[in-house]
C-alpha cells in the first residue's frame, strides 16, 4: 500500500481557452492558452524544480527555482509566471540555469538546519526534493554566520506546530491562508533577512486569528508547519481516500495511515465537493475515535435506575429483540419504532428504516433531519418536485449575486465559506438576512452590500416582501415564468404577493428591516446578474420553515434564477448526511427517493424485493412518538446515533417521553444523554471503521472507506442486521454495497449508482438514471422535475412564541466553527480549546437594562425552563435578540426552548423563544442536579459490576 | 421514572389532543390564503399524508365530540378525512 498523491501541477489550471503549441526541451506539446510554462510543463511530463509555486495557489514568483530559457527571449525568465505562447521554444535544463539554481538552493540550505534524518518532514519534504533535483553538492556560506536556527518553536496550536527554523519564507503558507481559506491570518513580518511568518499582529497561531483549518501546513514544502502527529507518530505509509464524517459539505481526505492507527487525514486534491480544502473539524478533530470514554462493549440494564451491566453482543441484541416483540405483543405493532442518524451512511440509514418497516411492520421511523431540514424537503418538493438542492458547490463561482439567509456558513460549511468568499472577493455582491452580524457580512476585503437584520420568526414577511418589490416594479423574468412555471399559480402568487400589506414598507414594523435596505436588496437580487441563495435553519427551524422554504423558490423562479449555473436555491445542510437520511426512506410518510408510503405501485416494488406486506399508513414522527409515550401508547424505540434528549427541543418534554418507555435502545458511540434513559446501549463504530457512502448537501454521493477495524467489533449496519435477523426478520448482508445495490434497485434516482461506479467516478450527484448515468451537477436544467414549477402563496403568520412583559427577548441559536451540533464528538478533541462552553451573546443596551456585564452568569428563563450561562456583551445582535450557541450538555439550551413547530413538517422552531436575561450566581438548580444525575449514571457505567 | 423528574419542572407542553387541535389549525391557516375549497382540500390531504392513523383518529374523535379549539378551514378538513 502507498500514499496516494496527486501531482502537483506548480500552477492552477487558467479558464479555458483556446489551445496553443511550444517546444519544451525539445518536446512538442500543446497546451490551453494562460497555462504557465511551469504547468505546461509538468502535464507533458517534465518536472522544473520549484518552491514557491504549488497549484493550489496563484503564482508568485520568488523562489527563483523554476527559471528556463525561451529562445528569442533575453534572460531567464520564472516559468511560474510565465504563460506558454504559440511557438515558443523553451528549455529548462541549461548549464546557466543549473548554475542559478544551485546558486538560489545553496542560500536556502545555509539558513537550513542539516538536521534531514531526523526531520518530521523527511521523505515529504519539496526543499529535499528539490535539492536533489538541481544536483546541490555542496554549501559554501556555514552556518557561522547570522542564521535562524535558534529561533523557537510556536506549539501554541493542538494540531501542528510552526517551526521557524526551517522557514524559507515562500509565503506558500501566507497565500494559502488569503487564497484558499480567505482568512488572512498569516503575513510575512520584517523584510529581508530579517523576514519571518507571522499570526495575526506576531501572535501565537493559537491566540491569532487562525481558524486552524490547515491549508498553510498543507501547503508548506518544508517541515516548518507540520502536523503534530506527524512529529509525535511519524511520516505515514499508507493512505485511503475517505468522506469527512461532520457536516454536508462532505470534505473528502486522504486517511493516511501506519497500518491501522491514523496519522493524519489530508484534504483531498481531487475531491469535488472540497477540492483540497478543509477545515479545522475534519482535518483535524478526529481523536474522539479513540477518546477514553468511548463505549465499546454492549451493555444492558432492567430499570434506568439500575446499573449498566457489560454483556456480550448476542446477549444484548438478544434483550433488545425480545422487549420489542414483548412490548409488541402486549401494546400492539404501532407502539415501537425507530429513529435513523444522519451521522450515519446511507447504508445504515437504509437499513434501520427497513427493520422498522419490515422488522417492526410499521412506520415508525424518523430522523434528526425532522429537527433540521424536514422543511427543505417539504418546501423544495412542493415548488420544484425535488427535496434537494438544486446546484453544485462549484456553481458559486459563477454567481454575481449571493444571498445568505439564516445561515452563517464562515461557521457552520467553512470549506464551502472558503469558496464563496473567494468568489465575493472577486467581486460578486451579497446580501444577508440574518437577526445576527454574521462574520460574513463584514470581513477583510468583503462587505455585504445588504444586510437585512431580521427579527427572529419574520423571514416569511421579508421574503415575501421582496416578491413584492419584483412583482410591483416589473422586475419579474416574464420569459421564463412562462416557459417553465404553472401560470395559473404564477398569477395567483403575483397578485398576493402585490398586495399592499405585503410592502416592504408595511411589513417592517413587524420584520424590522427597513423599507428601503429591502427594496435595494431585492432589486439587486433581481437584476444583479445570477443569483444564488444559500439558506440554514435559519430560515427552517421556525413555525413557518417550510413557507419560508417555499418564498425563497418563488424568488428564484420569479427571477429565472432555477436549472443555471451561478445561480439556484442551496440549502446548507448542517449534518454530514442530512441529504441522504431524507433520500433514503428515512421519513414515515415515504420510501426511499421520496415515494409516499401511500403509493400502491411502489409499496409493491418494495414488498416484492423484501417479502413482507407494508403498511400504507404513515407513521409517527419523533414528536408525535414522544407525545403518544407520554400518554403510554408508545413503549419502545430503536436510535442509532442521535441523542434526542439533547437536540430535540423541550427537554422536560423528550425526558417524560423516553421515562416512559420500557425498552429504549442507544446505539451510539458513547453514552449521550439519551442514554441516561436506555435500557439497552449498542456501542457504534465510527466513519473510520466503516464501509459505505455519504451524501453531502449538493446530492453527491461518496464513498467512506474502512481504515481500521470498528473497535466496538461491528460496523454499524451490522448491527442493524444482527438486531433485525433477532426480531425474525432476516437479512445477509456481507458488504455495504450490496445494501447500495439494493437501494439503487428500489430508487429511480439511484439506479445507476452502485459502488464500482463510485470508485470510477470519485462521486455522483443524484439522480444518477439511464438519461444522466454519469449524475446531474444541476437541477431542473431543462424544465423543473415536477413538471412546471409551482408558485405558492406564502402569507406571514407571526409565531406564536411571543415576547410580552415576562419574556421581552427573543433568543435564536446557532453553531460555531469548532463544535459539532450537540458536541459529543468535538468535545472530545482538543477543539474544545476553541469553546470553553457556551455563552449568551446580549446587545449593549440589554446588558445595561439588566445590570450584566461581559462575562457575568446570567439565567435564561422561557416559558418552557430555564438555565444559566455566561453573557457575551455584542453589537453582533441587535436590541432585544439574544443568541447561544447549543454544543453544551450543561448548557441544555433545549431546556428553554419550546415546542412549537413548522406547520407542514413539526420541525420545532429553535430560531425563536421568548425570554428573559436576569443576573444571576452561576447554573440553576436543575443543571446542578442534572449533572450530578449524568455523572452517576456515567459513573455506573464506568464499573461495571459482575 | 427515575430521580430526574421533569414534571416537577415549569414547562409548556399540553396535552396531546390540545397539540393535535393546535397543529391542525396551524396547517389550516397555511392553506387559508388560498380560495375556500382548495384549502379545505389542501389541508386534508396534508393530514392524510402526514398524520398517523391514531393521530388522524382522534382529531377526528375530537371534532365528533364538538371540535372545541379547531378553526373553520381545520374543522372542514377534519370532516373530509376518510378514515
Ligand atoms: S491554519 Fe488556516 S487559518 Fe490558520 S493560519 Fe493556516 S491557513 Fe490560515
Ligand atoms: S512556513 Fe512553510 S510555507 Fe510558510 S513561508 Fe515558511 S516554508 Fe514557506
Ligand atoms: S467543512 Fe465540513 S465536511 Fe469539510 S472538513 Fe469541515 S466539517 Fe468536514
Ligand atoms: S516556483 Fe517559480 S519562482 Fe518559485
Amino acid at each position: 500500500m502507498v500514499i496516494t498523491e496527486t501531482p502537483d501541477l506548480g500552477t492552477p489550471a487558467p479558464r479555458a481557452s483556446g489551445d496553443v503549441t511550444l517546444t519544451i526541451d525539445g518536446k512538442t506539446i500543446t497546451a490551453s492558452e494562460g497555462t504557465s510554462i511551469l504547468r505546461a510543463a509538468k502535464l507533458a511530463g517534465t518536472s522544473i524544480p520549484k518552491l514557491c509555486a504549488t497549484d493550489s495557489l496563484k503564482a508568485f514568483g520568488s523562489c527563483r527555482l523554476c527559471l528556463v530559457e525561451i529562445e528569442g527571449r533575453a534572460g531567464t525568465p520564472a516559468s511560474c509566471t510565465t504563460p506558454v505562447a504559440e511557438g515558443m521554444v523553451v528549455h529548462t535544463q541549461t548549464p546557466t540555469l543549473k548554475r542559478l539554481r544551485n546558486g538560489v538552493m545553496e542560500l536556502y540550505i545555509s539558513d537550513h538546519p542539516l538536521d534531514c534524518l531526523t526531520c518530521a518532514a523527511n521523505g515529504d519534504c519539496e526543499l529535499q526534493d528539490v535539492a536533489g533535483a538541481v544536483g546541490l553538492r555542496e554549501v559554501r556560506y556555514g552556518y557561522a554566520g547570522e542564521n535562524h536556527l535558534a529561533d523557537a518553536k510556536d506549539t501554541s496550536n493542538p494540531y501542528f506546530t510552526y517551526d521557524p527554523a526551517k522557514c524559507i519564507v515562500c509565503s506558500r503558507c501566507v497565500r494559502a491562508c488569503d487564497e484558499v481559506q480567505g482568512t488572512l491570518a498569516l503575513t510575512i513580518a520584517g523584510r529581508g533577512f530579517a523576514s519571518r511568518v507571522a499570526a495575526s499582529q506576531d501572535e501565537s497561531f493559537f491566540t491569532s486569528e487562525c481558524v486552524s483549518c490547515g491549508a498553510c501546513v498543507q501547503a508548506c514544502p518544508t517541515a516548518t508547519l507540520t502536523e503534530s502527529n506527524v512529529i509525535e507518530i511519524g511520516q505515514p505509509e499508507h493512505s485511503v481516500v475517505t468522506t469527512c464524517g461532520y457536516c454536508g459539505v462532505g470534505c473528502t481526505f486522504n486517511a493516511e495511515m501506519r497500518g491501522e492507527e491514523l496519522v493524519r487525514m489530508v484534504p483531498f486534491k481531487d475531491g469535488k465537493a472540497n477540492h483540497g480544502h478543509s477545515c479545522v473539524k475534519g482535518r483535524f478533530a478526529w481523536g474522539y475515535a479513540t477518546h477514553k470514554e468511548r463505549i465499546l462493549k454492549p451493555m444492558i440494564r432492567e430499570r434506568t435506575s439500575d446499573p449498566w451491566r457489560e454483556v456480550s453482543w448476542d446477549e444484548a441484541i438478544g434483550h433488545a429483540a425480545s422487549e420489542f416483540k414483548r412490548i409488541q405483543a402486549k401494546f400492539g405493532r404501532l407502539s415501537v419504532g425507530g429513529i435513523t442518524s444522519s451521522r450515519c451512511t446511507n447504508e445504515e440509514t437504509f437499513l434501520v428504516q427497513k427493520l422498522v418497516r419490515a422488522g417492526f411492520h410499521n412506520n415508525n421511523t424518523d430522523t434528526c433531519a425532522r429537527v433540521c431540514h424536514s422543511p427543505t424537503g417539504y418546501g423544495l418538493k412542493t415548488t420544484f418536485g425535488t427535496s434537494a438542492g438544486t446546484q453544485d458547490f462549484d456553481s458559486v463561482d459563477h454567481a454575481d449575486v449571493i444571498m445568505v439567509i439564516g445561515a452563517n456558513p464562515t461557521d457552520g460549511h467553512p470549506v464551502f465559506a472558503s469558496r464563496m468568499k473567494r468568489r465575493l472577493r472577486a467581486g460578486a455582491r451579497l446580501i444577508v438576512i440574518d437577526p445576527r452580524r454574521i462574520d460574513l457580512v463584514r470581513m477583510p476585503h468583503i462587505e455585504a452590500d445588504y444586510h437585512l437584520p431580521v427579527r427572529p420568526g419574520a423571514n416569511v414577511a421579508v421574503l415575501t416582501a421582496m416578491a413584492h418589490v419584483i412583482v410591483t416594479e416589473g422586475l419579474v423574468d416574464q420569459a421564463y415564468v412562462a416557459e417553465r412555471c404553472d401560470l395559473d399559480a404564477f398569477y395567483d402568487w403575483a397578485a398576493f404577493v402585490a398586495r399592499p400589506e405585503h410592502s416592504p414598507e408595511a411589513t417592517q414594523g413587524a420584520s424590522g428591516v427597513p423599507a428601503g435596505d429591502l427594496r435595494a436588496a431585492a432589486r439587486l437580487y433581481a437584476t444583479g446578474g445570477p443569483a444564488a441563495i444559500y439558506y440554514g435553519l435559519g430560515v427552517t427551524e421556525h413555525s413557518q420553515g417550510s413557507t419560508a422554504v417555499m418564498a425563497i423558490a418563488n424568488l428564484a423562479m420569479a427571477t429565472g434564477n432555477v436549472g443555471k449555473p451561478g445561480s439556484g436555491v442551496n440549502p446548507l445542510r448542517g449534518q454530514n448526511n442530512v441529504q441522504g437520511a431524507c433520500d433514503m426512506g428515512s421519513f414515515p410518510h415515504e420510501l426511499s427517493g421520496y415515494r409516499h408510503i401511500s403509493d400502491a405501485a411502489t409499496r409493491r416494488l418494495f414488498e416484492s424485493d423484501w417479502g413482507v406486506t407494508l403498511d400504507e399508513e404513515p407513521g409517527l414522527r419523533i414528536p408525535n412518538m414522544l407525545d403518544a409515550a407520554v400518554d403510554g401508547q408508545f413503549k419502545g424505540i430503536y436510535i442509532q446515533g442521535e441523542d434526542i434528549l439533547q437536540s430535540d427541543p423541550n427537554t422536560h418534554h423528550v425526558a417524560s417521553g423516553l421515562a416512559n418507555m420500557e425498552c429504549v435502545v442507544v446505539h451510539d458511540l458513547f453514552l449521550n444523554e439519551t442514554a441516561l434513559y436506555a435500557h439497552v446501549f449498542l456501542p457504534g463504530s465510527t466513519f473510520l471503521e466503516k464501509d459505505g457512502t455519504f451524501t453531502n448537501a449538493e446530492r453527491r454521493i461518496q464513498r467512506v472507506r474502512k481504515v481500521m477495524s470498528p473497535r466496538n467489533g461491528y460496523e454499524d449496519w451490522q448491527i442493524t442486521q444482527l438486531l433485525s435477523n433477532a426480531l425474525g426478520y432476516p437479512m445477509a448482508y456481507v458488504h455495504p454495497s450490496q445494501i447500495m445495490d439494493e437501494i439503487a434497485r428500489l430508487t429511480p434516482s439511484f439506479a445507476g449508482v452502485s459502488y464500482q461506479k463510485l470508485d470510477d467516478a470519485g462521486s455522483l450527484q443524484w439522480p444518477v438514471t439511464g438519461a444522466a448515468p454519469e449524475g446531474t451537477p444541476v437541477m431542473h436544467v431543462q424544465g423543473f422535475v415536477r413538471g412546471k414549477g409551482l408558485f405558492v402563496l406564502t402569507e406571514y403568520v407571526a409565531t406564536d412564541e411571543k415576547v410580552g412583559p415576562r419574556f421581552p427577548l427573543l433568543l435564536t441559536t446557532g453553531r460555531i466553527l469548532s463544535q459539532y451540533n450537540v458536541g459529543a464528538q468535538t468535545r472530545r478533541t482538543d477543539n474544545a480549546l476553541w469553546h470553553e462552553e457556551d455563552r449568551l451573546e446580549i446587545h449593549p443596551s440589554d446588558a445595561e437594562d439588566r445590570g450584566v456585564k461581559d462575562g457575568d452568569w446570567v439565567k435564561l428563563t422561557s416559558r418552557a425552563g430555564d438555565t444559566s450561562l455566561r453573557a457575551l456583551i455584542t453589537d453582533r445582535v441587535a436590541p432585544g435578540v439574544v443568541y447561544t450557541t447549543f454544543h453544551h450538555p450543561l448548557t441544555q439550551a433545549n431546556v428553554v426552548t419550546t415546542d412549537y413547530s413548522d406547520w407542514a413538517t413539526s420541525c420545532p422552531e429553535y430560531k425563536v423563544t421568548a425570554v428573559q436575561v436576569s443576573p444571576s450566581n452561576g447554573p440553576t438548580d436543575w443543571q446542578k442536579r442534572y449533572e450530578t444525575f449524568a455523572h452517576d449514571h456515567r459513573a455506573l457505567a464506568a464499573q461495571p459490576t459482575e | 421514572m427515575n430521580d430526574l423528574d421533569p414534571a416537577g419542572e415549569p414547562h409548556i407542553t399540553t396535552t396531546t389532543e390540545e397539540r393535535l387541535v393546535y397543529m391542525a389549525n396551524q396547517i389550516a391557516r397555511f392553506f387559508a390564503s388560498q380560495p375556500h375549497e382548495a384549502a379545505v382540500a389542501g389541508a386534508a390531504k396534508h393530514l392524510a399524508d402526514f398524520w398517523d392513523p391514531s393521530m388522524r383518529q382522534r382529531i377526528r374523535a375530537h371534532l365528533a365530540g364538538g371540535g372545541e379549539g379547531l378553526n373553520p378551514i381545520a374543522r372542514e378538513a377534519v370532516a373530509a378525512l376518510k378514515r
